[in-house]
């Protein structure tokens, strides 16, 4: 009987591959991964970019991600990669996705990959938390407890159910300072700033903060507000989180 | 989650609700900075965000007359509607026109809301919903009216409307459950029936004249130049009087200069008015992923128990270039992948043939799928479809008997015969799909079990010819079941209504008949809901002004979300109506299964839809009768009423245009 099969369509294969780094900012931070994702096909078609497709009943157009940040925190390191049909100038790629999409998701630079193995690069992230209504000698003294400890242990829900591990381990850096720039007489507010590693089940900025509150009672009174600045290979000497792209441009 | 501390009470009487909520922001500030907070603690934050791709924020003052339009379901539900996204646009297209969107927000917000003393919020400039000139409401389903009271509560605005004395926003209802407000008359102070298009712009002159003339009279000077319009229905100006027995004795202008009837508003020439121009992008998910174009208006195959089909006739038609146009830019504007081509009977456009060819041929190789959502028992419907879906997979289609047996579908007008529909579903499965959807109701005028038990008789027929046609036994047939409501404005609207104890009852002997069969059992998904909702739905449709005690009741005893099942409650409803129903003759039954004659003043009769009430009770006693009325659209008008009380007349093709051109070549006058 009939379309049982896949129709035969002449499916362009992928001419260049370009990779997207993204930034996910002010209300915005509270789309999820799938959102963006809908956001994204719906502006390279706006955009009217040569998106490849896979072939089959259901097409999918060509496009990978890699390691999103959670729900509701902000990201200027975010990335993605597509594929086209024809080769573009990734200056034009960047702007032209950038109008398409809405203010708060914005690309910030574009490479044409020219390396494999991009999220074998994507070592560690780094982080900003900032907690409005916390003084900074109380973060540091907990932050302080949170790095005298060897190991501690935080549970969270993944997909598979609840899952306890290590929270401490993976985190090679955390140091917390004053908002640079705050005008005087505005409310308190501290700073934690984290490179953490990115393990199997990787540690996020709530599991730092489930952490701080395990080991030193740390309870910050308004949701804190997170940032993931950096995402990237990791410099084990200074704890740098380097630029992904490097390879890709041939620095 | 636990119970969270209620520190703003509800429903304060307070004349200053609003001003502790706007907590000394001027009117029109954004009030996002303090709802931020509360998102970090909220499921799926991104729908109260906003900043949709082609969404709109205007100037605060700019504006001379601000809308919120709502539509009383959560965002996922409320933000593809298409009548908010249509009004949204022809009032912001206006320079001196300003329209937010806001949706009902769940429960776990809310709580954090009344805690914090944050509004309701639009989710465009998060504005407080207390500031601007008007809340309209959409209402497609009257199980919106408890949200609403949910939101008019968190905007700080009192739920009464004769407790409104200020510059709070006017509530006005619309939407299909607006031709019949009654059950929550007092919450509103007006109504509009019909298409929203020209009556938002009607209103908004009405308001601006107003406001240029310095407000006289306040506020009852507004609503009494806009109920003198003969087109706007403001409750107040009615008083409705009952007879001891508990039915309505009649229902009359309080004033002399009030019309004793108010009328629905009919959209002409929907060519020119080619809206959505830039439909709404949402970024949360939603129940239609998808770019919706209205491809006709109005209805008349008269099926009996179809409300739509009823209020919104004649039928008014898109030509194939409007369509197309329609299409073509909304695709540019969002980049959806998929396009539904939306009325209430899409295969009944007299050009619908020419538009699915063009339109596939047009996006055939764009990676757009074109989808026709109703459809109705016919072989030609199959042909459509498969023009829809050249290169995409077959898997379901939708058919719609509505009625198990050959009587019942007399009964209720649907002509569909059994070999129909045989036919039907053969050409599908023999095309390639796997999967048909049958739809029926159950609980309609005069059914007894033997007319639901047809329905598995049917189904085992769809099956045993699907697999001599296809020569496999993996099809499947779904046969989804609603509960019958009867409706205002229809043939139906004297009927009784169902008790859900036998609608439950028929339910289970059908899911008997079909579970228990060795041959096609398997082969046959059963989808249905038990009939105590339908018992609910069916007060408020029917109701009057008396039910608006019920509905505030059993908001104030925790009702949200009433067409949700995991916030639904049947029991805090009985309970509710029982309390607030107490001192009156009336109850729930009264309302629902009891059967109403000729000579009975209906709750809605000073609401004019455009049927003549002649017609109706005739087409009732043909229904019982198991007379069936033929499609003004091809054989004779049968003097239902609406295009002579209304001065409207059909409007559909032939248009002689039955190709487009290709996008994107100029034209030879070039």
């Amino acid at each position: 009987m009939p379309s049982r099969r896949p129709p035969d369509r002449n499916i362009a294969p992928v001419a260049q591959r370009i990779r997207l780094r993204y930034a996910r900012r002010g209300r915005l931070r509270f789309s999820s991964h799938r959102d963006f994702q809908r956001a994204l096909e719906r502006a390279i078609r706006r955009a009217g970019l040569p998106i490849a497709y896979s072939a089959g009943f259901s097409p999918h157009p060509k496009i990978s991600y890699a390691n999103s940040a959670p729900t509701g925190a902000a990201s200027e390191a975010e990335y993605v990669e597509i594929g086209l049909t024809h080769e573009r100038d990734p200056v034009h790629v960047l702007a032209e996705l950038d109008a398409a999409l809405p203010p708060g998701l914005d690309i910030v630079d574009a490479v044409v990959a020219r390396t494999p193995d991009f999220a074998a690069r994507l070592e560690a992230s780094h982080w900003l938390i900032e907690l409005p209504e916390v003084s900074v000698p109380g973060l540091q003294q907990a932050r302080d407890a949170f790095w005298a400890a060897e190991a501690i242990e935080v549970e969270r829900m993944a997909k598979s159910g609840l899952r306890k591990f290590d929270a401490r381990g993976p985190v090679v850096l955390a140091e917390v300072r004053d908002p640079q720039g705050a005008p005087a007489g505005s409310a308190p507010c501290a700073i934690l700033e984290v490179v953490v590693r990115h393990v199997t089940m990787s540690v996020r900025p709530d599991d730092v903060l489930a952490a701080l509150r395990r080991e030193a009672d740390f309870e910050p009174p308004v949701p804190p507000r997170v940032t993931r600045l950096a995402q990237g290979p990791l410099d084990l000497a200074t704890y740098a989180v380097g630029d992904p792209f490097a390879p890709d441009r041939g620095d | 989650m636990s119970a969270p501390v209620t520190e703003r009470p509800f429903a304060q009487p307070a004349d200053d609700s609003r001003t502790l909520l706007r907590a000394g922001r001027p009117s029109g500030a954004s009030h996002f900075d303090r709802l931020e907070p509360l998102l970090a603690k909220v499921t799926k934050p991104i729908q109260y965000v906003g900043g949709e791709v082609n969404s709109v924020v205007k100037d605060w003052d700019a504006a001379n007359v601000r809308w919120v339009l709502m539509y009383p379901d959560a965002y996922e539900v409320g933000a593809p509607n298409q009548g908010v996204q249509i009004l949204y646009e022809v009032l912001n297209e206006r320079e001196h026109l300003l329209a937010e969107r806001c949706y009902a927000v769940w429960p776990d917000l809310e709580a954090l809301m009344r805690q914090a003393n944050v509004p309701q919020f639009t989710v465009d400039g998060h504005r407080a919903v207390g500031d601007f000139d008007v809340l309209g409401i959409s209402f497609s389903t009257e199980l919106g009216y408890t949200n609403m009271l949910t939101t008019l509560d968190l905007a700080g605005i009192p739920l009464h409307s004769a407790d409104r004395h200020g510059d709070e926003p006017l509530v006005i209802a619309g939407g299909h459950a607006a031709f019949n407000p009654e059950p929550i008359a007092q919450f509103l102070d007006a109504a509009v029936l019909g298409d929203g298009e020209e009556a938002v712009l009607l209103i908004s002159a009405v308001i601006e004249a107003w406001k240029a003339e310095g407000r006289p009279e306040g506020r009852e000077g507004l609503l009494l130049r806009l109920a003198q319009t003969g087109s706007v229905y403001v409750p107040r100006f009615y008083d409705v009087h009952y007879l001891p027995d508990g039915r309505i004795h009649k229902v009359a202008p309080n004033r002399p200069d009030i019309p004793w009837r108010v009328s629905k508003h009919t959209l002409m020439n929907l060519d020119e008015w080619s809206y959505p121009k830039k439909p709404l992008v949402p970024l949360a998910e939603t129940v239609h992923e998808r770019m919706s174009v209205e491809i006709f208006r109005g209805c008349t195959r008269g099926c009996r128990f179809c409300q739509a089909g009823m209020i919104t006739r004649p039928v008014r038609e898109r030509s194939i270039t409007g369509v197309a146009e329609i299409v073509e830019r909304g695709l540019q504007a969002t980049g959806f992948e998929e396009v539904g081509l939306l009325s209430l009977s899409s295969a009944d456009h007299s050009e619908i043939a020419d538009i699915a060819r063009n339109l596939a041929d047009r996006y055939e190789d764009s990676q757009t799928s074109l989808s026709l959502p109703s459809t109705r028992v016919d072989a030609f419907n199959v042909d459509l479809a498969n023009e829809l879906s050249r290169n995409g997979r077959r898997s379901g289609l939708t058919f719609a008997p509505e009625g198990g047996s050959e009587r019942m579908r007399k009964v209720i007008n649907k002509l569909v015969t059994e070999e129909d529909l045989i036919r039907t579903v053969t050409t599908a499965y023999a095309a390639g799909w796997r999967h048909v959807k049958l739809y029926f109701m159950c609980g309609l005028p005069t059914e007894t079990d033997d007319d639901v038990l047809q329905i598995a008789t049917l189904a085992k027929e769809v099956i045993k010819a699907g697999r001599e046609v296809s020569g496999r036994r993996d099809i499947k047939c779904t046969v989804s079941i609603g509960g019958f409501v009867p409706k205002p404005h229809t043939p139906f609207q004297w009927a009784a209504q169902l008790d859900h104890e036998s609608t439950d009852a028929r339910l289970a002997k059908l899911k008997d008949a079909i579970r228990s069969d060795r041959e096609y059992g398997k082969a046959i998904g059963l989808r249905y809901h038990d009939g105590k909702p339908g018992i609910v739905e069916g007060i408020l449709s029917r109701g009057d002004r008396r039910v608006g005690r019920v509905i505030e009741q059993v908001w104030r005893d925790g009702a949200r979300f009433d067409g949700w099942s995991e916030h639904f409650s049947f029991d805090r409803w009985m309970a509710s109506a029982d309390a607030a129903l107490q001192d009156e003759v009336v109850d729930v039954d009264w309302f629902t299964i009891r059967e109403r004659d000729r000579s009975e003043v209906l709750p809605w009769e000073h609401l004019d839809s455009g049927l003549d009430v002649e017609w109706l009770w005739e087409d009732w006693q043909d229904a019982l009768d198991e007379v069936a009325v033929e499609d003004c659209r091809w054989t004779p008008c049968f003097d239902c009423g609406v295009c002579d009380q209304m001065d409207t007349q059909i409007q559909i093709g032939p248009t002689g245009v039955t190709d487009l051109p290709m996008p994107g070549l100029p034209s030879c006058a070039n």
